[in-house]
């Protein structure tokens, strides 16, 4: 999990054109929102990278006689658990920490490979755009037709509710709108003089797909891809919450919601942290997708 | 227009040149876009040679299929054109019939193509140094340290000025004279048989077009290879090319070589073409122009093609116009004999052109 939470902000980085790197910065930079965004964000893979070092406890582990503990800043809190205990008496704050992991990495590992499936799928079928192109686009806007959530929870059902099928799942829902985007940009970049120029200096397919077109229609992508991240990061929630996902008693801030749902009336605190969670999460990431829009699209640059 | 420049020539000094081996041969290529009544003939039974180490010029307006079949030479057209041809023969290989694997083998490295708008021809992401590399890396191998001295190489020999500190930079940061340049250096990076300069100058200002111009001649003499220049500017056709080609709505209309063209044009278009020099129409009122447009694809007349436009038109023009020959060329018109006009002094002089443009 820490080596697939690293590459994150390591491919945001690489896949800017480097020439104007610094114009990025300075562009990212004058987004006040979108730096607060970026921190809360860092902080956040910080947390989920060193959790067991950080976490006051062990998250499974029971302190009985401890169960339903209010926050500590609150009357009959303890300061042993700053954000109280959950009904087995375990401790929140840890366990929302661990959470973390298994939502960014259920969020990267998900918007990785619809990126990875939506790109080849956006490429190829703006390159071959008579049959496998409309083939394609027919798929996806049959996929794309489909109430996401629904999507997510019959794909749940057949496969059975595990955070490997989660992850299946949330990319086959987040793949369509990389492969339009991808197909798009492509199209008006296949139109360009160099992909001419390129095929006269005898670029093969591959070369001319992945080598002379791609790098020019990351931009948007990039943009698109943190906005993917924070939806499959809410998904995530969402189908811990209903039970196809992560399962009881591992620490997903959707499951945690799930299970915090029967002690609503008596233990209203059970459900603000995970749900916190997820809000900050998602929040941060579409804040800083936000600024690497303004940084990154052209159209946008021209105006500021 | 079969077999059009097979004749002994004479080179610019006056000497007579030996017939050097045919490098580029098509005959009959006829280029169809689309299927059945929507179909449009964009190229329409060219036929042109090229001997080693010649420069010909293919002039032409816009839409007449310069460009089209050049990338029909080269496999590069659209899924939806149908290129047909009795032979399309370079350096004794056929390029129809080769596969695309093949095909990539030969362009970009015995031919290569340089166009018109340098700038938006270089890939944005990657730096001159980056794109330079890929091509000796692919077409000639090259490993290491070899790319990096070939790419210096390179660059001073286009007259990149301070080519080593360009290695670094991208497209965006380079002039249109510099990316024209860096083109240059792509295209002769694997010392290509075959030259195909596209409008090489058009995008270029004046002053940028003579250096230009001069580096492909040099070039061209140094390393014995063959160009098609395909343009619209007589004036570098009077300066740079040996023979020309012109063409009008998809034919070849007349060959012939420089000297002759200009002086005694045989087909009514030609001679069009020659009286709408700017240079040469200083005391006029108006520039002279033939009526009428190109024919599109809908009205296309029967016979010949520029019948419509035509000032010398009569009856006979309705059916599709011979091949004649001409003194040292071909033409496509009945009328072999054109009355010669008035256009002032020496008026298709190259070195009139020479030296006002």
């Amino acid at each position: 999990m820490k080596s697939s939470t690293l590459p994150s902000d390591a491919n945001l980085v690489a896949a800017t054109p480097p020439s104007s790197w610094q114009l990025f910065l300075s562009t990212f930079c004058r987004n006040k929102g979108a730096v607060i965004g970026f921190i809360v964000l860092a902080l956040m893979v910080i947390i989920a990278i060193f959790a067991p070092a950080l976490a006051p406890h062990d998250p499974y582990e029971l302190f009985t006689g401890q169960e339903q503990l209010p926050p500590a800043f609150l009357s009959g809190g303890d300061t042993m658990f700053w954000l109280g205990t959950d009904d087995a008496g375990r401790d929140t704050l840890s366990r929302v920490m661990y959470g973390a992991r298994y939502s960014l990495f259920i969020g990267l590992s998900a918007t990785t490979l619809a990126m990875l499936v939506g790109i080849s799928l956006g490429l190829s079928a703006a390159f071959w755009p008579k049959v496998w192109g409309k083939a394609v686009m027919l798929v996806n806007d049959i996929l794309m037709s489909y109430p996401s959530l629904l999507l997510a929870i019959i794909i749940a059902a057949i496969l059975g509710p595990s955070m490997t099928n989660t992850i299946i799942t949330i990319a086959l829902v987040c793949t369509p709108p990389f492969i339009r985007l991808t197909r798009a940009t492509a199209m008006v970049e296949l139109q360009r003089e160099y992909f001419i120029a390129s095929q006269v200096m005898g670029a093969g397919v591959l070369r001319l797909l992945f080598v002379t077109i791609l790098p020019n229609c990351m931009a948007p992508l990039i943009v698109q891809a943190t906005m993917i991240f924070s939806s499959a990061i809410l998904e995530a929630g969402a189908i811990g919450f209903l039970g196809f996902g992560v399962q009881p008693p591992d620490a997903e801030w959707g499951a945690m919601l799930g299970t915090a749902r029967q002690y609503i009336q008596s233990n209203v605190w059970l459900a603000i942290w995970p749900g916190v969670a997820i809000f900050l999460a998602a929040l941060s990431i579409n804040l800083t997708g936000d600024g690497l829009r303004d940084a990154l699209d052209p159209k946008l640059k021209q105006v500021t | 227009m079969t077999d059009t420049l097979n004749h002994t020539n004479t080179s610019m000094n006056g000497s007579l040149v030996k017939e050097a081996p045919l490098l580029l041969d098509i005959e009959n290529l006829s280029v169809t876009f689309g299927e059945g009544s929507r179909a449009f003939r964009a190229v329409d039974d060219v036929s042109l040679t090229v001997t080693q180490g010649e420069v010909i010029a293919i002039v032409g307006e816009s839409g007449s299929g310069k460009s089209v079949t050049m990338m029909a030479l080269m496999g590069l057209l659209p899924p939806y054109a149908s290129v047909r041809a009795k032979r399309v023969m370079f350096d004794n290989k056929d390029m129809l019939g080769m596969s695309p694997k093949e095909r990539r083998g030969i362009i970009g490295k015995d031919i290569s193509m340089i166009f018109q708008n340098a700038m938006s021809c270089l890939n944005p992401s990657f730096t001159v140094e980056m794109q330079l590399g890929e091509v000796l890396r692919k077409h000639l191998g090259l490993r290491g340290s070899a790319v990096q001295a070939r790419i210096l190489e390179l660059l001073e020999l286009v007259e990149m000025p301070d080519a080593k500190n360009r290695l670094k930079v991208y497209p965006h940061q380079l002039s249109g004279g510099m990316s024209q340049r860096v083109m240059i250096a792509m295209a002769l990076a694997c010392e290509p048989k075959l030259l195909i300069a596209d409008e090489p100058t058009t995008a270029l200002d004046v002053t940028v077009q003579a250096q230009i111009m001069d580096l492909l001649g040099r070039l061209q003499r140094e390393k014995q290879m063959a160009m098609v220049l395909i343009t619209h500017d007589l004036g570098l056709v009077s300066q740079n090319s040996r023979d020309v080609a012109v063409m009008y709505a998809g034919q070849v209309v007349e060959t012939n070589t420089v000297p002759e063209i200009f002086q005694n044009p045989a087909h009514p278009y030609t001679e069009a073409l020659l009286q709408a020099i700017p240079e040469l129409a200083i005391g006029q009122d108006r520039l002279h122009s033939l009526p009428g447009v190109v024919p599109s694809q809908y009205d296309r007349p029967s016979g010949c093609l520029l019948s419509p436009r035509c000032p010398y038109k009569e009856p006979a023009c309705d059916v599709p116009p011979p091949i004649l020959d001409t003194p040292n060329g071909k033409v496509r018109c009945i009328h072999t004999d054109l009355p010669s006009v008035d256009t002032g002094t020496s008026p298709f002089d190259p070195a009139t052109l020479e030296s006002q443009a």
